[in-house]
């Protein structure tokens, strides 16, 4: 396997009016093509200063990272769709910004909505769609712009349970099926567990890499038939018991 | 359809009618009491007219060609002064947006002006600008845009921080910030605002015409308080009443028109 992304050192400083806050310390990561990264840790320890700083929306106050040329895309807490696009205009909304937008790209985005079972809803408006629907078409928006690498955001934070796991199973397809890397932020051990084949844990802020663990699942299998299995309940109470909650 | 239902939707229609019936009859009654009671002398007609001496001006009005001239002044100034008003209230507002600094430096400056009641400046505008149509619209954008400015601003900083993020991974360019994502999302705060701006610029309008003017709708009124015409006082009101409403529903016709295009 190859290194498609390789974090040195980087530390993040906020200055505030009320002092400095020592987010992150000296983190470094390797992330290798096709590798669905889970990055978990207590509350407020930097997790999301981490993605932003990956996404290149943060300057790192120190530290290197190397994109080795590959592209990211990047997917929030809250599927931030558009209301007054409707669900295609909203997966074309990146390449549009990009000034990307061609017949190729958007033929790439039709076919993704077609794939995914967003068919009959290509011109709906996104207050017509489920929980489950939305964050599908915030998926498709994120891989419109073709990036390698996909970072999220505590994704799914805001759906009921029912909808977490079948949306869990989505991203786990549609992802493998594109050939996309991930790493995806969350508060949900068992989330990062069934879906992922590394979780990063990291310590209290200024938060460290406390350990990484090897998850390894058959391929073959889908998130939702992970859960429960002696394999699962051996990672999950092993990763538990690593993060310092208060 | 079950008859419970169809029973449901006739109760729903005559309640309706009932309503609208109402309104009508409250009208009728307050019309033909107002006659009633001038014709008997109950109440001094030379004080407060009375429905059919306002007919009377109102179609003598017609008869030398005032009428329209009257009405047609104030409804043109009143929506020249509604569209610049709206221009300015966008074009500041995003001048804010702009610049966070500019914002902080611009807020106790807004806050003044927007507490102050504009008709203060009403004898400034007139020194600067002279007995115009010009001062009396001046005197309207006055009163509209800074209100305009503020509610527009306060819609433009009031977007979603996660759509925020979102563009923001796509492009580092304040512009296609502005452009796809800040604009757009504002443009129900845009649309609801229309209302306010007209029936601003109408109250500017008519103070403005009281200050200054030889025509308009503001200037019956004034004319007929001071030679002590009632009836023309009266009948000024009332163009009042059916422009202003008619100005209403015009932006309000354009407010669902433009809520159908995004359902
Ligand atoms: N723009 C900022 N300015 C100053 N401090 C910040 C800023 N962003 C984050 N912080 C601080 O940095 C620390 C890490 O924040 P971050 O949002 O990365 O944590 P997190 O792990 O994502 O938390 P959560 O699990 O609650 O999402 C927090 O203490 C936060 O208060
Ligand atoms: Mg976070």
């Amino acid at each position: 396997m190859t290194n498609i992304l390789s974090i040195k050192n980087v530390s993040k400083v906020y200055h505030t009016p009320k002092g400095e806050i020592v987010a992150t310390k000296n983190i470094s990561l390797d992330i290798e093509d096709g590798d669905f990264v889970a990055i978990v840790g207590p509350s407020g320890c930097g997790k999301s200063t981490l993605l932003s700083i990956l996404n290149g929306q943060e300057k790192a106050s120190s530290g290197t990272i190397n994109y080795h040329n590959k592209t990211i895309g990047y997917m929030l807490q809250e599927d931030a769709l558009f209301d007054w696009l409707n669900v295609l205009d909203n997966c074309l909304i990146g390449l549009k910004i990009k000034g990307k937008l061609d017949s190729d790209s958007k033929e790439y985005v039709l076919n993704l909505l077609n794939k995914y079972g967003l068919k009959d809803f290509i011109y709906s408006y996104p207050r017509n769609l489920s929980g489950g629907m939305r964050q599908r078409v915030a998926l498709i928006r994120s891989l419109a712009i073709k990036p390698d690498i996909l970072l999220m955001d505590e994704p799914f934070s805001a759906l009921d349970f029912q909808s977490r796991l079948n949306i869990s199973n989505d991203v786990y397809s549609i992802l493998k099926a594109e050939h996309k890397t991930l790493v995806i932020v969350t508060h949900d051990i068992s989330e990062a567990v069934t879906l992922c084949n590394k979780v990063v844990i990291l310590s209290k802020r200024p938060s460290y890499i406390k350990k990484v663990y090897d998850i390894n699942f058959d391929q073959n299998t889908l998130p939702s038939e992970r859960r429960n299995t002696p394999l699962f309940n051996e990672y999950y109470q092993l990763i538990w018991k690593e993060i310092d909650y208060e | 359809m079950s008859k419970e239902h169809q029973l449901y939707l006739k109760k729903r229609k005559t309640k309706k009618i009932l309503i609208y019936l109402g309104q009508i009859i409250i009208f009728i009654i307050f019309i033909i009491l107002w006659q009633l009671l001038t014709d008997m002398k109950v109440v001094d007609a030379f004080i407060v007219s009375s429905p059919k001496k306002i007919v009377d001006t109102i179609v003598g009005l017609y008869q030398s060609h005032n009428l329209f001239i009257h009405i047609g002044t104030t409804i043109y100034e009143t929506i020249i002064s509604f569209i610049i008003s709206m221009l300015i209230g966008i074009v500041f507002a995003s001048l804010l947006w702009s610049s966070q600094t500019l914002a902080k430096v611009m807020e106790p400056y807004l806050t003044i002006l927007n507490s102050l009641p504009k008709v203060a400046l009403g004898p400034i505008i007139l020194i600067w600008f002279g007995t115009t149509t010009t001062s009396i619209i001046i005197m309207a954008i006055l009163i509209s845009s800074i209100v305009l400015t503020i509610n527009i601003y306060n819609g433009f900083i009031n977007i979603d921080e996660n759509k925020i993020k979102l563009v923001k991974s796509f492009t580092k360019s304040k512009i296609k910030l502005y452009y796809y994502l800040v604009f757009p999302s504002n443009i129900p705060t845009i649309i609801s605002n229309l209302k306010i701006c007209i029936s601003m610029s109408l109250i500017g309008i008519i103070m403005g015409e009281f200050l200054v003017s030889k025509k308009g709708i503001g200037y019956l009124i004034m004319y007929g308080s001071q030679v002590f015409n009632l009836d023309l006082v009266m009948s000024g009101i009332i163009l009042l009443c059916i422009v202003a409403t008619t100005l209403y529903y015009l932006v309000y016709y354009i407010e669902k028109k433009y809520e159908k295009t995004t359902h």
